[in-house]
C-alpha cells in the first residue's frame, strides 16, 4: 500500500514538472517577443519605413505559432491541480484559488481578446487602435505572469494566510500580491522572457546574416534586439543573485542544496564544479573547484556572511515540525539536481550576457554580419534562454521539497486520493506523446517561417488581409 | 443573498457564458469537415470564429479558476474525480487550440485537412465531455464522507449524462450553423441555411429530452420540487423550437438568439436543479458537496466580489466591442 502510495506521488510530480517545463518553454517566448514585436510595429507607425512592417509580420507570425501552444498548456496546468492534486487544492483553494481566478478575469480576457484583435483587425482597425492592441496584449501577458507568479509564491513563502480547520484561509490579499518573494520572481521571469525573446530575435537575424540573406532588412531587428538583451541580461544576473538573497533568509535548505553546502558556513567558498559531496554518506566533494568567500557574498550580501548547512537546517526542521509530520521526515531536497540546476541557470544566463556583449561591440562596429563564426554562436545562443529558464524552474521547484507549500503541507501528503496509477499512467502518456508531436511540429514550423524571406508574402495566406500574420 | 450564493450564481453564469460564445465557435467547428465544398469555403468558416474563439474560451478558463477560488472542495472533487473525461477534453482543446494557427502555415492539402479534422473532433470531444460532466454533477456520482470521488470512468456514463452530451452536442451544432447562417454569403450561406433547418429537428428533440430529464433527476436524485427547475427547463424548450421556427423561416437573427438562449437555459437549468447542491453523491447522499461545505471563507469571497464587480463589465465592453469591430458577413 504504502509502496503503491509513492509511487502515484512520483507519477502526479513527473506529469506536474513535465507539462509545467513544457509550458515555460512557450512563456518566455510570449513574454519576451510580444513587446519586441509591439516595438517593431510602433517603429513602423512612427517612421512610416516599411522594412518594421515586414519585420513585425515576420515575428509576429513566430510569436503567434508559439503563442497557440503556450495557450493550450496552459489549460493543462490550471486543471492539473484539481486533478492530480486535490488535498492541495483543498488545502489552498482559499488562498491559491484566488490569484488563478483574478488572472482569468483581470489578464488573460485581456490578452486573448486583444491578441484575436491584433490579427485580424489590420484592415478593420485605425492604425492607431491596431497598434494600440498589440500594447494591451502585451500588458495582459504580463499581468498573466504577475498573477501566476502570484500563486506559486504562496507556494515557497506562504504570507497573508492562517490556518483554520486544516485550511489555509486569506487574511490579507495585499500581503499576497505584494509579497517581496512574488515581486522578485516577477522580475525575474520577466526579464528572462525578454532575454528570450530578444535572443531569438538576434538568433534569426544571425542566422540570416550568416547565410548572407535579407542583410539590410535584419539589420535593425538585430540592432533592436541587442538594444534588449544587453541591459536584460546584464540585469537579469543581478536580479538572480539578489534574489538568492531573499532565498536565504525565506527557504535556506533550497540555497543550502543549490550549493551542497552541508555544514553552516562563513566566508563560504562557492563550488564552480564538484564531482561528488551530494549525499548524507558522501558529503564531501571528489574533486572541486571553489573561489573563496563568493558563495557567503551571493548568499548573504556580504563576504563574511553565515550560510547554513543542510544537516543544520534538517536537525532544526526535524525539531521545528516534529508535530506536524512525525520524527522519520527528512527535510533533504534532491542536492545534486538542485546543484546542477542551479548552475546550469546561472551559467548560460552568463553566457548569454556574454554574447550580448559581444555582439553589441560587433554591432556598433558594424562587423556583426560578416562575422559568420560569431552569428552561429548567436543561433545557437537563440536556444539557451528556454534551457535556463527550465533550469530555474527545477531549481525553485525541487529546491522547495519535500514540502509543497513550504512549512505547511508535504508534497508527498497532497496528491489526489481518488487518482491511481493507472489513470497517471495513461495521462502521463497521453501529455508526453501529445507533446512531444507538438513540439516536433512546432521546430518544423518554426524553422520554416523563420528562415523564409520577409517580405515575399507566402502564398499559402493568398487572400487574407495581413500575409504573414493571418490564421 | 450570501456571498456563496452569489457565487454559485457567477459560476452559472461563467458557464453559461460559455455554452453560448464557444457553443458558436465549436458548433462551426464540428460543421468544418462537412459544410464547405472547397477551401475557400473552409477558410471563410475559419475566420468566422478565428478573432473570438480564444476570448470565447476564456470564459472556460475563468469558470475554472472560480470554482477554484470560491468552492475548493468541489474544484478537488470534481477535477479529481472527472480525471479521464477532463484529459479527453484537454487533448481535444488542445489539438483544437493549435488547429487555428497552424492550420494556414502550410498549403497542403493533406496538412490542412489534418487540422480541420483536429478542430472538429476537438470541438465534439469537448462538448460532449462539457455535456456528460456537467449533467453528472446532478446525477450523482459516488462520493466517499470524505468529499473523494471512489467511482472509475465508466461510472460517468448512463442514460441521462449520455444524453445530455449529445444534446450539447447538438445544440452546439445548430447553434453554429445558425451562426454561419449570419457570417456566410453565397453558396456557403445556402448550405448553412439548408444544415440549420435540417439541424434543427435532433437538436429541439434530444434538448428537449434532456430538459425534461434534468427535471426528473433533480426530482428523483436531488430532492428538489418540479418547481423551480421546470422554469428554465420549459423556457428553454421553447427557446429551441423557436429557434427550429425562425430558421425554418430564414429569420437568422432570431434563430441564433434562440439557439444562444437556449444554450444558456441548458446551464440555467443544471444549476438551478442542482442548487443547494454543487455535486450529489449517489453513495449517500449525505456526502453529497453543498454550496455551503464547499465555499471558500467569507473574505476570499469578498475579495473575489470586488475583483468580479470591476472586471466583468470592462471585459464584456471590451469582448463586445470585438464582436462589432468583426460584424458583417465574410466575402
Amino acid at each position: 500500500m504504502n509502496v503503491l502510495a509513492t509511487s502515484t506521488v512520483d507519477l502526479a510530480r513527473i506529469q506536474f514538472a513535465t507539462t509545467s517545463i513544457y509550458h515555460f518553454l512557450f512563456v518566455p517566448l510570449t513574454l519576451g517577443l510580444g513587446p519586441i514585436v509591439a516595438v517593431m510595429q510602433t517603429q513602423w507607425h512612427r517612421s512610416g519605413d516599411e522594412r518594421w512592417l515586414k519585420l513585425t509580420h515576420f515575428f509576429g507570425t513566430l510569436f503567434l505559432i508559439n503563442f497557440a501552444i503556450g495557450v493550450a498548456t496552459g489549460l493543462v496546468q490550471e486543471f492539473q491541480f484539481g486533478m492530480n492534486w486535490s488535498v492541495y487544492s483543498k488545502y489552498v483553494g482559499n488562498v491559491f484559488g484566488a490569484p488563478l481566478a483574478i488572472e482569468g478575469l483581470a489578464a488573460f480576457f485581456l490578452e486573448s481578446t486583444f491578441l484575436g484583435l491584433w490579427i485580424f483587425g489590420w484592415n478593420r482597425l485605425s492604425p492607431r487602435v491596431h497598434l494600440a492592441t498589440l500594447w494591451i496584449a502585451v500588458v495582459g501577458t504580463w499581468m498573466s505572469a504577475y498573477f501566476i507568479l502570484v500563486a506559486n509564491s504562496f507556494m515557497q513563502d506562504p504570507v497573508g494566510y492562517k490556518v483554520e480547520n486544516g485550511q489555509a484561509v486569506l487574511t490579507s490579499v495585499w500581503s499576497l500580491l505584494s509579497s517581496t518573494w512574488a515581486l522578485y520572481a516577477f522580475g525575474h521571469t520577466i526579464f528572462a522572457g525578454l532575454t528570450a525573446g530578444a535572443a531569438v530575435v538576434l538568433g534569426v537575424c544571425c542566422w540570416h546574416f550568416a547565410r548572407g540573406r535579407n542583410v539590410e532588412l535584419f539589420r535593425p531587428a538585430a540592432t533592436l534586439a541587442l538594444i534588449f538583451l544587453v541591459p536584460v541580461s546584464c540585469v537579469n544576473l543581478w536580479f538572480g543573485s539578489h534574489f538568492g538573497i531573499l532565498v536565504e533568509e525565506l527557504q535556506p535548505m533550497k540555497i543550502a542544496a543549490s550549493e551542497a553546502q552541508w555544514a553552516t558556513c562563513s566566508s563560504c567558498s562557492f563550488s564552480l564544479f564538484q564531482i561528488g559531496g551530494f549525499t548524507e554518506s558522501d558529503e564531501k566533494p571528489s574533486f572541486s573547484i571553489q573561489v573563496p568567500d563568493l558563495l557567503s557574498f551571493l548568499a548573504t550580501g556580504s563576504l563574511h556572511g553565515t550560510v547554513q548547512g543542510l544537516n543544520n537546517l534538517n536537525t532544526q526542521y526535524r525539531r521545528q515540525y516534529l508535530r506536524q509530520n512525525g520524527p522519520s521526515q527528512s527535510y533533504l531536497p534532491p542536492v545534486a539536481a538542485i546543484y546542477w540546476s542551479m548552475r546550469g541557470m546561472a551559467y548560460l544566463g552568463s553566457f548569454i550576457a556574454l554574447v550580448a556583449i559581444v555582439g553589441a561591440v560587433l554591432s556598433w562596429r558594424r562587423k556583426l554580419e560578416s562575422w559568420r563564426w560569431f552569428c552561429w554562436v548567436a543561433v545557437v545562443t537563440a536556444f539557451l534562454p528556454f534551457l535556463a529558464a527550465a533550469f530555474g524552474w527545477l531549481l525553485t521547484e525541487l529546491g522547495r521539497q519535500p514540502w509543497i507549500v513550504q512549512g505547511e503541507l508535504l508534497t508527498a501528503k497532497a496528491n489526489s486520493p481518488s487518482v491511481g496509477t493507472t489513470w497517471l499512467a495513461i495521462s502521463l502518456t497521453v501529455f508526453v506523446t501529445l507533446y512531444i508531436a507538438l513540439l516536433v511540429v512546432d521546430v518544423w514550423l518554426m524553422r520554416r517561417y523563420a528562415e523564409r524571406d520577409p517580405g515575399a508574402a507566402p502564398t499559402e495566406e493568398a487572400g487574407a488581409p495581413a500575409p504573414a500574420v493571418g490564421y | 443573498m450570501n456571498l456563496q450564493n452569489l457565487w454559485f450564481v457567477l459560476i452559472a453564469v461563467l458557464w453559461s457564458g460559455y455554452f453560448l460564445l464557444e457553443g458558436f465557435d465549436f458548433g462551426v467547428g464540428m460543421l468544418l469537415p462537412f459544410l464547405p465544398r472547397d477551401e475557400p469555403e473552409r477558410q471563410t468558416m475559419f475566420e468566422s470564429i478565428g478573432p473570438v474563439w480564444d476570448g470565447n474560451e476564456v470564459w472556460l478558463v475563468v469558470a475554472g479558476g472560480a470554482t477554484f477560488a470560491a468552492f475548493p472542495a468541489w474544484y478537488a472533487t470534481m477535477f479529481s474525480g472527472f480525471y479521464l473525461a477532463l484529459l479527453l477534453a484537454l487533448f481535444c482543446l488542445i489539438v483544437r487550440v493549435v488547429s487555428f494557427d497552424w492550420r494556414s502555415k502550410a498549403t497542403s492539402p493533406r496538412w490542412r485537412s489534418v487540422w480541420t479534422w483536429a478542430n472538429a473532433i476537438g470541438s465534439f470531444g469537448a462538448s460532449l465531455v462539457w455535456g456528460v460532466g456537467l449533467a453528472n454533477l446532478l446525477y450523482g456520482v459516488p462520493i466517499a464522507s470524505s468529499g473523494d470521488y471512489t467511482g472509475n470512468f465508466w461510472d460517468l456514463f448512463n442514460g441521462y449524462t449520455v444524453v445530455a452530451g449529445l444534446a450539447v452536442v447538438l445544440v452546439f451544432c445548430f447553434h453554429g450553423a445558425n451562426y454561419l447562417t449570419l457570417k456566410a454569403t453565397g453558396d456557403l450561406l445556402q448550405r448553412a441555411t439548408r444544415t440549420a433547418r435540417l439541424l434543427s429537428f435532433p437538436a429541439v428533440l434530444v434538448g428537449a429530452g434532456f430538459l425534461a430529464w434534468t427535471v426528473v433527476v433533480a426530482v428523483d436524485r436531488n430532492d428538489k420540487d418540479v418547481f423551480p427547475p421546470v422554469l428554465p427547463a420549459a423556457l428553454g424548450i421553447a427557446a429551441l423550437l423557436l429557434a427550429a421556427w425562425f430558421a425554418a423561416r430564414r429569420r437568422e437573427g432570431l434563430a441564433f438568439s434562440m439557439t444562444a438562449l437556449g444554450s444558456i437555459l441548458l446551464v440555467a437549468t443544471l444549476f438551478t436543479s442542482l442548487y443547494p447542491r454543487v455535486m450529489v453523491s449517489s453513495t449517500d447522499f449525505a456526502n453529497s458537496l453543498t454550496v455551503q461545505n464547499a465555499a471558500s471563507a467569507h473574505y476570499t469571497l469578498q475579495v473575489m466580489s470586488v475583483v468580479a464587480l470591476i472586471c466583468t463589465p470592462i471585459v464584456l465592453l471590451y469582448q463586445g466591442w470585438t464582436y462589432h469591430v468583426f460584424r458583417g458577413r465574410l466575402a
